[in-house]
């Protein structure tokens, strides 16, 4: 019986090396391919436990989900001949897993850079025919579906469904940066002489309104002042007049001596005079008559 | 179950207990085990000591035993209440628990993956990018995302957290890309548009890849034109207020003057009745000093104008300088010297602030002199 044990452990620890060695596990996210001697026998697993032969088949799992290529942006020509710098990102899964093992040997390097050529290819045919601002804004969106569709037909065959092309960045190059640059100062300071010469303008408005308004207003006033005033004027001419009328002659005489009186009232006024006048006629002659 | 369909081998380590799953019946096991291993270690005690060949056994199936429990034992597991535990059986999506204590098959049958459904999970943005008018805008966009399904968020995408972030950038430039710059930097909800719309197209983003992501809010940080041009931009919001100030400077000049012209104009009309109530004044006084005298004038006429005529040639005369003159031939030549007169006066107008020496009034006056001399010599002439 002891001779035997030695045997039987050897015979064991085969057993389980071979049990071992003879299942295997297709997780959820996972895809498989059972090969026999080198050949593809089964490539459809759903997940799970199988069994296989030791040796003689042996598995390569590949990832079920789906999968990021993110790589270096590419310079893209555009209509204008411009070069821009597109980064973008790809949403990719094993559609058959099959196809992808006979196309990249399973490395999933090489299927990554054949996606990469192929996107870039496509972003190039999208906007070899369009200037960067549709680029940019306007078709975006239909760029993005283009490649999208463009790529998933030609990588169908290599078992890849490109689920989605995204383009994030979109740079421009720098000469056409730094003229953005200038053309959105230009463009601000469009904006700001525009506001400073509507407020002008509007100061200008209110100020020449105000101004005619000063001078009608005063205008107004001066008319009616001298309206006022003539009206005294007529009223103290009237009473004058009235006054006056009742005895010419002797207003004549009484206005004169008045006036007389008032402008000579100065010892600056020097009078030259001859003896002759009717105040002199006693001045020389006692008697009176000259 | 996955694990049994393919049959013939019978390499299931369960010995055909197949899809019972609860635990399995430890005595079966253990018993199997000593039936395997018995011989083996105990055979080989047993060499050494005879009569320990059951106690060996013994000691073999205690060590099976415990190494069985502790096995089981770490098929024990606890779901917190922000969690979710996804039971993957040989690979296959099996079920999906929810919070509390649990147990499953231990490795390598089953195996457990816990996903925090709960937690709001921080992903951020930041960079230049393009309007739809060809400016550049720099961003900084947050996001707060959780997971809604579990299983969608374990199987479907390999790194949906990286996933979102790349969503969010492309999702953010694209719509950035169909907006103006005066558009988002508005104050008018322009913001509140672009978070809308972006936060959609994120989730409708993950939603297509199937990462069982949730976008649960999505907040603009900062919204700004590019350093290099934020002066210009700076100039333009100060010139939007420079406007206002113009026109409010305006307003303050209009409000300063109209009610001075106002005053002005009510000035104007005060002095025109002043002088009105002046000048009607004056006359009735006058004209009633007038008729008065005019009254007693009538009553002797003649001694009264000769009186009034003498009143008034005494007042001027007295009040006045005066030369006179005979004057019996016509054409006798005189000289009167007027400038002395008129110096009298300069000199007394002047002669307080300056100094009185003859050259001043000789100088300062040379030019009225000679027109003095001609006004007193017309003053002959026409005589």
């Amino acid at each position: 019986m002891n001779a035997l044990k030695m045997p039987l452990l050897i015979v064991v620890a085969l057993l389980a090396f071979l049990g071992w060695n003879s299942v295997f596990v297709v997780d959820e996210r996972q895809l498989a391919i059972k090969f026999q001697l080198g050949e593809i026998v089964r490539s459809e697993f759903e997940p799970g436990f199988y069994f296989k032969f030791p040796f003689v088949n042996n598995v390569q799992k590949f990832d079920r989900r789906v999968l990021t290529l993110d790589s270096q942006p590419e310079q893209i020509l555009t209509g204008e001949k411009k070069n821009v710098l597109v980064d973008y990102f790809v949403k990719w899964r094993i559609s058959n897993i099959e196809s992808f093992y006979r196309a990249f040997g399973g490395r999933e390097m090489d299927a990554a850079s054949r996606l990469a050529q192929t996107i870039k290819d496509g972003l190039q045919a999208e906007l070899g025919n369009r200037t960067i601002k549709e680029v940019v804004s306007g078709d975006r969106v239909q760029i993005m579906a283009n490649v999208t569709n463009n790529v998933d037909s030609k990588m169908g065959q290599f078992g890849i469904q490109v689920v989605d092309v995204r383009i994030k960045q979109i740079e421009l190059p720098a000469n056409v940066a730094s003229s953005v640059f200038e053309r959105m100062r230009a463009e601000r300071e469009r904006i700001a002489k525009e506001h400073r010469a509507k407020g002008e303008k509007e100061a200008r408005i209110i100020r020449a309104r105000a101004d005619r308004e000063r001078t009608e207003i005063l205008a107004g006033a001066r008319r009616k002042a001298e309206e006022i005033r003539g009206a005294g004027d007529a009223k103290a001419t009237e009473t004058y007049a009235k006054a006056y009328g009742s005895d010419a002659d002797f207003y004549e005489f009484y206005r004169s001596m008045e006036a007389y009186r008032n402008t000579f009232d100065s010892k600056d006024d020097v009078l030259v005079l001859e003896p002759d006048s009717e105040f002199f006629e006693y001045f020389v002659n006692a008697g009176g008559s000259r | 179950m996955a694990w049994n369909e393919p049959g013939g081998n019978n390499q299931d380590p369960w010995g055909g207990r197949g899809g019972d799953q609860g635990p399995p019946d430890l005595d079966e096991v253990v018993r199997k085990m000593q039936d395997k291993f018995s011989g083996l270690f105990g055979g080989r005690k047993g060499g050494r000591s005879s009569g320990g060949g059951n106690a060996g056994t013994f000691g073999i199936s205690l060590i099976v035993a415990i190494a069985l429990l502790v096995w089981l034992a770490s098929g024990v597991y606890i779901i917190d209440p922000a969690e979710r535990g996804v039971v993957l059986r040989f690979g296959k999506n099996y079920t999906t628990v929810g919070e509390g204590p649990h147990w499953h098959i231990p490795y390598p049958v089953e195996q457990v993956l816990t996903v925090n459904v709960d937690q709001l999970r921080p992903a951020q943005h930041r960079a230049q990018m393009l309007t739809a008018d060809e400016n550049l805008i720099q961003i900084a966009l947050s996001v707060q995302y959780q997971v809604k399904n579990a299983e969608d968020y374990l199987f479907n995408v390999k790194e949906p957290d990286v996933t979102l972030k790349e969503a969010t950038e492309s999702a953010l430039r694209e719509v950035v890309g169909s907006k103006k710059l005066d558009d988002i930097l508005s104050e008018t909800g322009g913001r509140e548009v672009l978070v809308n719309e972006t936060a959609a197209n994120i989730q409708d983003l993950l939603d297509r890849y199937k990462t069982g992501l949730r976008v649960s809010k999505v907040n603009l940080e900062s919204a700004q034109p590019p350093q290099e041009v934020q002066a210009a931009f700076d100039d333009a919001i100060k010139a939007r207020e420079d406007e206002d100030r113009f026109k409010k400077q305006a307003e303050a000049y209009e409000r300063d003057i109209i009610p001075k012209a106002e005053g002005d104009a009510e000035r104007l009309i005060q002095e025109s009745e002043a002088y009105k109530q002046q000048v009607t004044e004056k006359a009735l006084g006058e004209t009633s000093r007038f008729l008065q005298t005019l009254a007693e004038y009538k009553k002797a006429p003649a001694v009264t104008r000769k009186r009034i005529y003498l009143d008034t040639m005494e007042d001027v005369l007295s009040s006045t300088s005066k030369v006179m003159i005979k004057m019996d031939q016509g054409n006798s030549i005189m000289y009167l010297p007027l400038d002395q007169f008129l110096g009298n006066k300069n000199r007394s107008v002047t002669g307080s602030s300056t100094s009185s020496r003859p050259e001043d009034f000789n100088v300062g006056g040379g030019a009225t002199t000679s027109r003095q001399q001609a006004d007193a010599l017309r003053l002959r002439e026409g005589r």
